[in-house]
């Protein structure tokens, strides 16, 4: 489904120099397969994510889904590639705060020149458990509301890929296990590959596939503090 | 959900400053239109109206006053001229060698410097119904008939407006007065039936109220008094007896024109000038007329009366309207009467059409290009406040852009989503303006009607008004191009990384 070949990435710094984030020589992720990606805070986990979705481009190498490398991909090649087959979760939700919970679902459907869908985006949130919240506005949601939205809202374009950036970071302890299990069942059901990037030990307890981003990065293996996290 | 939808949620959530920055476009827009229709209307109608007549006989003096008198119904009125002068013009137009050279000119006098609550009354002769208007239009009556000319009948016949405003109907009685001013003192004539009215013909004659001339002679301060009356006679023998002799020096021209213009500031104000134009005078009755005079009863609708002398006689112009189908013989004929007629001390020859056209290259012209101009400005500026409103918010709206990019839409598809924006904010504010405008014209229409005599409809929709559109839809891909070009350059990944 997912696989990274000899990824690098390197930002440019105020001085005119250089900097090196990623080096990640290889990297796979199987169908329908789940997994937890984690790593120190400023190891590149969000930039990662950002190439695989296709945000950023990588300097070099190869990110291919679906067997089809999105990184030549111009621009609107990838926003296309990634409104049809890829879902994202955001750490802080990222509703869009003039548009209902319905709205914001259908908005995940609408870039992808597909047809919106209202059925499917009903029942993503019946699904999500917020079928009586259909016309809230995010501001009327609490917050594990929100991000329940925002997990409904990435699977609405039935894609192969969801990408979920510590999903469970600004959300409550008592909700926490709730998104997670929500995601995960979900991409279950759906037939989902899922990536999920964390810092929570309890949450990446639950994946029986943990990757430590600074073993796959070499970057964070020339840089960092060599101890690694047990999963 | 289409890209429009997601624009007007946008403006939906900064309520307030998209209502300020669409009402700024609405009052621009609204300003935009009312210069355009008022202006627009007020021009077509007086150069449409100033295309009825060919040639106005007036006394001399200021030839925008003669037209806007006696066409218009406006200002006040001017001097009178001998009745013999308009005898003379319709004798030779009647001939048989100008008949056969001009075909049929109507030549047609008009006495005026009466009201009938605040509305002109104009006396003429039944001809004048059947010369058309503004072009080739002919007069057609909603009710009744033209009046026919009988000294004494005492008819009358009523612009549409008039009729309307006054509620007259046919057999109503009116009684003009002398004066056209508001005074409350004016003195009352003899009651008129009103025999017609006149369907609207949009021309200032919708104002007016029309009455037989032979009747109007008949009234009380109409007629010249023998001695004025020989004096007259007098000056018009020595007038053309100098004009036969010599051709008149410049110097003759100006001291005409001083001796004219002192007359008229020797009679004071302007707006008591009708008081003087009718003298005193003698009338002679018949027995049935002067009886019922004694009875304090109106002759109105009765026989026949004497009619009054036309050495006692005056009119305060003559409109001349030419054959349009002998326009190449008839336009050098005027060109050669306008230059004999102005050359006399007894009256001058005015080209309506040169009037109006000279009153609106000169003075309304510049006019409304300085309105439109500012109108225009204010619509730019509006644009600009657009541009400027959509971009102040684009900081605020980095992340919602940024999470719509990441949701997979394009840099070209959140770049329309900003245009739309600006198109809703421009277009929406000046439908609003458009309507703003219309309705602000019927609000001040009835003024414009007053001052003017030009009746402007407030749904009245000028040719110009079709390019707002398109006009506001370029104004807002301009005013939205640069928001939308930050939008098209956010950088996604710092965006969705920068702290919220």
């Amino acid at each position: 489904m997912l696989q990274l070949k000899d990824v690098r990435k390197s930002f440019s710094e105020p001085g005119g120099g250089v900097l090196p984030i990623l080096d990640v020589p290889e990297f796979e992720l199987g169908a329908g397969e789940q997994m937890v990606l984690v790593g120190r805070s400023g190891s590149g986990k969000t930039t990662l994510l950002h190439i695989i979705a296709g945000i950023s481009r990588a300097d070099s190498g190869q990110v291919i889904i679906n067997g089809l490398d999105i990184c030549p991909m111009p621009e609107a090649g990838r926003d296309m590639f990634r409104a049809q087959h890829m879902g994202y979760v955001f750490q802080t939700f990222n509703l869009l705060p003039a548009f209902t919970a319905l709205e914001n679902v259908l908005l995940g459907m609408t870039f992808g020149r597909m047809r919106t869908d209202r059925q499917r985006a009903h029942s993503l949130l019946d699904r999500v458990g917020l079928s009586h919240r259909l016309n809230h506005k995010p501001s009327e949601l609490s917050v594990g509301e929100q991000q329940r939205v925002s997990v409904a809202r990435a699977l609405s374009n039935r894609p192969k890929l969801l990408l979920a950036d510590e999903p469970t970071a600004n959300v409550d302890p008592g909700n926490q296990q709730q998104i997670v299990d929500l995601i995960r069942e979900t991409c279950r059901e759906e037939g989902v590959s899922l990536l999920m990037v964390t810092h929570a030990d309890d949450v990446a307890e639950q994946f029986d596939r943990v990757d430590h981003l600074n073993e796959l990065n070499r970057q964070s293996q020339a840089h960092s503090d060599p101890k690694k996290k047990s999963p | 959900m289409n890209l429009f939808k997601i624009a007007w949620r946008s403006v939906q959530q900064r309520r307030l400053s998209s209502a300020l920055t669409g009402l700024s476009m609405a009052l621009g827009v609204a300003l935009v239109v009312i210069v355009l229709v008022i202006l627009n209307t007020v021009e077509d109608t007086f150069r449409k109206n100033s295309g009825s007549w060919d040639m106005i006989l007036g006394a001399k003096g200021s030839k925008l006053q003669v037209v806007l008198n006696t066409v218009y119904h406006l200002s006040t009125p001017v001097e009178n001229v001998p009745y013999s002068f308009y005898k003379e013009w319709e004798t030779k137009f009647q001939s048989p060698i100008f008949v056969s050279q001009l075909g049929n000119v109507a030549v047609i006098p008009v006495c005026m410097g009466d009201s009938y609550q605040g509305h002109r009354v104009v006396a003429t002769i039944p001809r004048m119904f059947q010369v058309p208007y503004a072009g080739n239009l002919e007069y057609e009556f909603a009710a009744g008939r033209a009046f026919k000319d009988i000294p004494g009948n005492n008819e009358a016949v009523a612009g549409s407006v008039a009729a309307h405003k006054l509620g007259l109907k046919v057999n109503d009685k009116i009684r003009p007065a002398h004066g056209i001013s508001d005074e409350t003192d004016l003195k009352d004539h003899d009651a008129f039936t009103v025999v017609g009215v006149l369907a609207p013909t949009g021309t200032p004659n919708d104002r007016a109220i029309f009455i037989n001339m032979e009747s109007f002679y008949l009234q009380e301060g109409h007629a010249l008094s023998e001695e004025l009356a020989n004096q007259r006679a007098q000056q018009n023998g020595q007038s053309r007896s100098q004009d036969d002799n010599k051709e008149p020096t410049n110097e003759d021209q100006s001291q005409d024109s001083g001796d004219q213009g002192g007359g008229n500031q020797d009679a004071g104000e302007q707006a008591t000038a009708s008081n003087r134009h009718w003298n005193v005078r003698p009338v002679a009755f018949t027995e049935n007329t002067l009886q019922e005079q004694e009875d304090g009863q109106s002759h109105a609708g009765h026989g026949q009366a004497e009619a009054l002398p036309e050495e006692l006689r005056e009119v305060t112009a003559i409109l001349i309207r030419f054959d349009p189908e002998q326009t190449a013989l008839s336009s050098m004929y005027s060109m050669k009467m306008v230059k004999d007629i102005n050359k006399g001390n007894v009256a001058q020859a005015v080209l309506p059409l040169k009037e109006i056209t000279d009153l609106f290259n000169t003075f309304i012209g510049p006019l409304k290009g300085l309105l439109m101009f500012l109108a225009v400005l204010i619509v730019v500026v509006a644009g600009i406040g657009i541009m400027v409103g959509i971009y102040n918010t684009m900081n605020d709206r980095r992340r919602d852009i940024a999470v719509m990019r990441a949701l997979g839409a394009g840099q070209v598809t959140v770049m329309a989503v900003i245009l739309f924006e600006s198109l809703i904010l421009a277009v929406g504010g000046g439908l609003f303006g458009f309507l703003l405008g219309h309705v602000a014209v019927g609000i001040v229409s009835s003024s414009i009607s007053g001052t003017t005599g030009v009746e402007i409809p407030m749904w009245f929709l000028t040719w110009q008004e079709m390019v707002l559109l398109p006009g506001l839809v370029i104004l807002a891909a301009l005013a939205g191009f640069w928001p939308a070009l930050s939008a098209y350059r956010t950088d996604v990944s710092k965006s969705l990384t920068a702290t919220p």
